[in-house]
């Protein structure tokens, strides 16, 4: 116990000294340096008298080697000087506009934060979170978040390989096709949104049911509105996943395929036991962000169809929760949406934010068992 | 041989008939762009009696001052040419000191850096409208609707990726030759700026594309920094502007998402070659 006291104490003293170095070398890097450089500089050139560069003259003292280290001449303290100047702008931005709302918004979501009181918000500890898990709204939202990742990640990596398939055959006008695929991809999610909202509610019935009053399209009848958007999303998204594996079929040696083929391989054959455990690592990298972009939808779906048609919701759902009758929902209602829709649309910003963090902790453990899994494919592949 | 051949052709049918469909929508959005709201509501895949209509619809949307078009894609333009600047300079900086300090501090300070990739921008969206506002009581200046304080926070969420990418690249480049530049009395800003930064030009371009065509196309993080209608909104923003305020005209919509979409798409014809490798090479490393 003693000595686990002692590890322990030792250890905060060290943290302590070092966070005590980190707050005083940011002043004298940006104070005390600059502006002794430029006295030094003044009395060398004007007054041709070299003043030495700042060191304390008692070795021995607590700051002495911290301003040696920070503001002497030596190649040391020129690297130190550097590692802050550069770190700055980056490590600055980063902590102030992520690592701080993230923390404010982990206390958010246990108050009862509306985004009209703002000045005084209180402390109402883990009922957001007690409240989020009894919506049954937000659990549908996330099986049909669920739902339409799955189905959307099958979709958009069976499309995307076998364009890339198509592209890296021996066609004349492939650089064509590649860039006319991929195009799409520049078209963000919001004017996406609106083009395929045109076409779904104008040009596809004047295309299949000319002259006749349409009521219902793909994306205004719930039953169809998520196969419409995973048409929107594919269509966007599979030329940049294609390219992906497109650079990654090309780094397959043709040798190993003329081989094959002499020893009597077929197409099928060999795209599923030479090409494919070559391009396991594609395979991998292209899961996970189709995983991530598809968890995270929201522009398009907003655009398209402002969080998906009125329907009702499941029976089983809404038995499960002892509902008496089962409520609306929208059919389109992700979670990045029903997070929006919680904070901006009903002002329970409190609620929203602690939505928002239960979300990140399914992203963060659905995308690191997503990697392992698939590691451990690739090694088997 | 023979057989071949004739395999390769249906195959490049098939490609040309995919590639069709693939433009299908596009080319639907562009004829109607250049309808009537009376044509469109006719039918929506005729051909347009008259084309010039088209500059009618543009005159119209970019004259409408919920777009403001020109100084909407000024504001675009600004944006993200200078958080791409900016996070490109930045996060290099960063990584290479990142790289070649080896202490504690920036094993930690990178893995600090990295936490940030797993964030899901839903997660900071709220606190952070609050968090500009609190910024700008304290400092006085304002971050909100202001090209700098979407800058910055771009800068913010855009600094993880980059660095990430940047660190993996720089630890692929022999120190010889910073040793080298070193003795021939080169400081280490000079070092920097003079050496590294020409070194780094592959991965600069690989970041350009990912982090421009994010930047350029994003909805959530400006309608919350800048606010839809804001002074400084971007594209994204003024076109769900004008389709917040003109419900059902799809003359003008369809006109404001062609004009929206097309300053990227012809970037893209023109350095084509440059924006696919370095997507594929950014997603791969």
């Amino acid at each position: 116990m003693k000595v686990f006291c002692q590890k322990v104490g030792k250890w905060l003293l060290k943290l302590l000294l070092h966070l005590g170095m980190i707050i005083i070398s940011i002043p004298m890097v940006f104070v005390v340096h600059p502006v002794y450089s430029l006295v030094r500089w003044v009395s060398s050139t004007f007054f041709k008298k070299t003043l030495p560069p700042i060191s304390l003259a008692n070795k021995n003292s607590l700051f002495a080697p911290m301003f040696n280290k920070m503001t002497g001449s030596t190649t040391k303290a020129q690297t130190n000087r550097t590692f802050i100047y550069f770190l700055i702008p980056a490590l600055g931005a980063f902590t102030i506009f992520v690592i701080v709302p993230f923390f404010m918004g982990v206390y958010f979501s246990m108050t009862n934060w509306d985004g009209i009181n703002n000045a005084s918000l209180t402390f109402v500890g883990f009922t957001n979170y007690k409240n989020v898990f009894a919506d049954s709204r937000f659990i549908y939202s996330f099986m049909r978040t669920s739902l339409y990742s799955i189905l959307n990640i099958v979709i958009i990596n069976v499309v995307a390989f076998f364009l890339a398939l198509l592209v890296t055959q021996k066609l004349k006008l492939k650089n064509i096709y590649r860039a006319g695929f991929f195009m799409p991809n520049l078209i963000g999610g919001l004017i996406l949104g609106y083009i395929w909202k045109f076409i779904f509610n104008n040009a596809v019935p004047a295309i299949f049911s000319p002259g006749s009053a349409v009521t219902r399209t793909l994306i205004t009848n719930p039953d169809t509105a998520m196969a419409a958007l995973m048409v929107v999303v594919t269509w966007q998204y599979a030329g940049y996943i294609m390219m992906i594996y497109i650079a990654a079929l090309q780094n397959v040696p043709l040798d190993l395929i003329e081989a094959s083929k002499i020893d009597g391989a077929n197409g099928v054959q060999r795209l599923r036991h030479i090409t494919m455990p070559l391009v396991a690592q594609a395979f991998t990298v292209s899961l996970f962000l189709t995983l991530v972009t598809s968890f995270k939808q929201f522009d398009t779906v907003l655009a398209l169809t402002n969080g998906g048609p009125s329907t009702l919701m499941p029976e089983w759902l809404s038995n499960w929760f002892n509902l008496p009758f089962a409520p609306n929902v929208k059919s389109l209602n992700f979670i990045a949406y029903n997070i929006w829709d919680t904070a901006y649309n009903m002002n329970k910003l409190g609620q929203g934010q602690a939505k928002a963090i239960v979300f990140f902790l399914i992203l963060l453990v659905f995308s690191i068992a997503q990697v392992n899994y698939s590691k451990k494919r690739e090694v088997e592949l | 041989m023979k057989r071949e051949h004739v395999k390769l052709l249906v195959l490049e049918i098939f490609a040309i008939v995919l590639l069709l469909v693939f433009f299908t929508p596009m080319v639907i959005v562009l004829i109607n762009a250049a309808k009537t709201k009376i044509e469109i509501d006719n039918s929506a895949i005729a051909l347009p009696i008259n084309f010039l209509q088209f500059f009618t619809n543009v005159q119209r949307v970019v004259t409408e001052p919920n777009v403001k078009y020109f100084s909407s894609f000024t504001n675009s333009l600004v944006i993200t040419t200078g958080s791409l600047i900016v996070i490109g300079i930045a996060s290099s900086m960063a990584a290479w000191v990142l790289v070649r300090t080896k202490t504690k501090y920036s094993y930690l300070i990178f893995l600090f850096f990295l936490s940030g990739l797993v964030i899901p921008f839903q997660v900071v969206m709220l606190p952070l409208v609050r968090l500009l506002d609190i910024l700008d009581r304290i400092t006085g200046i304002q971050f909100a609707d202001t090209y700098h304080g979407v800058i910055l926070t771009y800068l913010g969420f855009g600094a993880p990726l980059s660095i990430f990418l940047f660190h993996g690249f720089i630890k692929s480049i022999p120190i010889d030759i910073e040793e080298a530049a070193t003795i021939d009395g080169c400081s280490k800003p000079q070092l920097f700026f003079r050496i590294i930064l020409p070194i780094l030009k592959p991965i600069f371009v690989t970041l350009l594309v990912l982090n421009g065509m994010w930047i350029w196309n994003d909805y959530l993080l400006p309608s919350l920094v800048i606010g839809i209608g804001g002074d400084k909104q971007t594209l994204p923003l003024a076109v769900a502007n004008l389709v917040g305020s003109f419900v059902k005209a799809w003359d003008l919509q369809l006109t404001a998402v062609v004009l929206a979409a097309i300053p990227v798409i012809i970037l893209f014809l023109f350095a084509q070659k440059h924006i696919i490798k370095g997507m594929t090479s950014g997603a791969i490393k």
